[in-house]
């Protein structure tokens, strides 16, 4: 149960990695959409992790997030082994791995305060909410930890009256106020105006100086480039390097993308 | 961005558009015909005439708060009320004649008759419940689309109905001697010396318990906070951790439920069963759903909304009636309401909705001529 609005992630029991997968491969059918797949996610990293369409980002991130199991090859939570066969997508949530999608976070003509506890309300005994401290807590969310003080948003506001990095900020919250050692973003600056893409960019930020550690999925790499710690490449389901982005300018990294395309 | 800041009252108390237009439709009728509408006996007629159709009305606004519909309420007020017409009428004597039990026994006692007759509620809800929980099945697990699926079981449980009753209809002789009859329809203050008081029938407040525990599921129970999430966005509804579809069917079996208790009021009521009752339901429950507010596209819903459409849509017949109408304006009438409610809701609610629906209309126009 959430009791307090957030807490930072740090000062839990120790671990090396958030996640790690070892020879993770996936076959739809005589299709291999991921070959090999070795990942380390650390605490406390912002991992960007591109690629070009059908390369095996969404299939990646769904095995790691108990969506689909591999086929075969071994996946690590807190350096603790998973057991494939009862993998899912509540345990991931247990696991405090939290997955917020572009455009399948939010409910549109829902109150705030309903988009942040659906699926975990508070309630009695009898499956009834506790409608007050719902909203007291969804308050504290709001003006907290993500940090809409003025803008006239709240908790009863429904979400269609808000921006797309609003939108954005709303998931980000909901998935840090539930103590996620892990967030993963996918897309989330899509189809965003610049300013809103610059919130976006913030709140990702908010998840590293909360101690979290975030894998964040883009099309556009100079947004990736500006915030991840470590950028992850995958081309035809391999992962075929890693690259920090201090070592290289979004320009190289762009040049080097095309050159993976036209190798066979 | 432009965002409300303060809310209107209209924005702030549930279902005060509609609220506002009965209360003026009223003091129209009131007008006009003063000699029904100013007078009790209008009322106690709608008291023992709505609960029915508010205990459906209720149930799809569950339904189509959640995105989905339901057709076949009407053949669940046709099945579970040939079975609680059956089992009420026949049972008693059936029983001693089936099992070949002397008149002497216990079982053919008027004590022993009393209880059959009891047991004909439990049955006819457990039918209501069986039909809504197929429906659920149907629509959640094999993927049918709502409209389509029950429509066919609509089709099913009439057609049942018909094969288990022969066609025969059944009139509850003497129902009101029983004490089924006093506890769900009777009239609990029959011995008032206030003539409309002694016609103020019981069903009318066991609807009104059902109602106000309905109106706390949808708006603080978290089943109705999960009906609403599935009607915005299955995939949302999924991602949030919502078993879209253990949720649906439990959404049609309490339809089926609400729907049977709706059948066992009716036919005793009327203290008759006959084979196609509850086909004129169908337009008119849904009309209440979505005259009171609750959206066509899912995601939000109103129980208060709801039961003021209901007596929006009743209030049409007494009130053209007696303004010198005749009947067949009614249903005119009643189609030209729901139409209007639904162009309101459309463009208050929806604005993305009313921009494409403005944007078609110039480009009509444009290409047009």
């Amino acid at each position: 149960m959430p009791e307090s609005a957030l807490k930072p992630a740090a000062g839990r029991a120790e671990f090396e990695s958030i996640v790690r997968l070892e020879n993770v491969q996936k076959y739809f059918g005589a299709v291999q959409a991921l070959r090999d797949v070795n990942l380390r996610i650390g605490r406390n990293e912002i991992v960007g992790l591109i690629g070009d369409n059908g390369a095996g980002k969404s299939t990646l991130i769904k095995v790691m997030t108990g969506v689909m199991p591999p086929s075969s090859g071994r996946i690590f939570v807190r350096d603790r082994e998973i057991d494939l066969s009862d993998y899912s997508v509540r345990m991931a949530h247990d696991l405090s791995i939290e997955t917020v999608y572009q455009d399948r976070s939010l409910a549109d003509k829902q109150p705030l305060w309903r988009n942040f506890f659906v699926g975990r309300q508070i309630t009695n005994r009898f499956g009834f909410i506790n409608i007050k401290e719902e909203k007291r807590i969804a308050d504290q969310i709001l003006k907290g930890a993500i940090g809409f003080r003025s803008s006239g948003i709240t908790v009863d506001s429904t979400v269609a009256n808000l921006s797309g990095g609003e939108r954005q900020g709303i998931a980000i919250g909901r998935a840090m106020h539930y103590d996620a050692d892990l967030i993963i973003l996918d897309e989330p600056t899509v189809a965003l105006a610049v300013a809103e893409v610059r919130k976006v960019l913030d709140f990702v930020r908010r998840i590293k100086e909360s101690g979290r550690a975030c894998i964040y999925i883009e099309h556009n790499l100079a947004h990736v480039h500006e915030v991840a710690d470590r950028l992850v490449i995958l081309d035809r389901g391999h992962v075929v390097s890693e690259i920090k982005p201090k070592d290289m300018s979004v320009i190289e990294l762009t040049e080097y993308l095309i050159s993976i395309q036209h190798k066979t | 961005m432009a965002r409300p800041q303060n809310p209107s009252v209209f924005q702030r108390v549930e279902a005060m558009p509609i609220i506002t237009v009965f209360v003026l439709l009223l003091v129209l009728f009131m007008y006009l015909s003063p000699e029904v509408f100013l007078r009790p006996y209008q009322y106690t007629t709608f008291l023992s005439m709505l609960p029915p159709i508010v205990l459906i009305a209720v149930g799809l606004t569950f339904i189509i708060g959640a995105g989905e519909i339901d057709l076949c309420f009407p053949a669940i007020i046709g099945f579970s009320g040939f079975v609680f017409a059956f089992i009420f009428q026949a049972g008693p004597q059936a029983l001693v004649a089936e099992l070949g039990l002397s008149a002497e026994s216990w079982w053919a006692s008027p004590g022993a008759a009393e209880l059959i007759r009891w047991t004909a509620l439990p049955a006819a809800l457990l039918a209501g419940i069986v039909i809504g929980f197929i429906n659920g099945v149907l629509v959640a697990k094999i993927g049918i689309p709502s409209f389509i699926a029950t429509l066919g079981t609509q089709f099913f449980w009439y057609g049942m109905a018909t094969v288990l009753s022969g066609g025969r209809s059944y009139a509850l002789r003497g129902a009101e001697e029983s004490s089924v009859w006093a506890v769900l329809v009777g009239r609990p203050f029959a011995s008032s010396s206030i003539d409309w008081v002694t016609q103020i029938p019981i069903q009318a407040f066991w609807t009104l318990i059902i109602v106000v525990v309905m109106w706390f599921i949808l708006n603080r129970h978290r089943f109705g906070e999960h009906a609403l999430f599935i009607g915005d966005s299955n995939a949302v509804a999924r991602v949030v951790g919502i078993d879209v579809d253990r949720e649906k069917i439990k959404l049609f079996t309490l339809m089926g439920f609400l729907a049977a208790i709706a059948a066992v009021f009716l036919t005793l009521e009327n203290k008759n069963y006959f084979g196609n009752q509850g086909q004129g339901y169908l337009l008119i429950c849904i009309a209440s759903v979505l005259i009171g507010g609750t959206s066509i596209f899912g995601g939000r819903a109103t129980i208060i909304g709801t039961v003021f459409g209901a007596f929006i849509i009743a209030m049409v017949e007494p009130g053209l009636v007696a303004a010198g109408l005749t009947g067949a304006w009614v249903n005119t009438a009643r189609g030209l309401i729901f139409l209007i409610a639904i162009v309101f809701y459309l463009y208050v609610d929806e604005p993305q909705r009313r921009s494409a629906f403005f944007t078609r209309l110039v480009g009509n126009r444009a290409f047009g001529r």
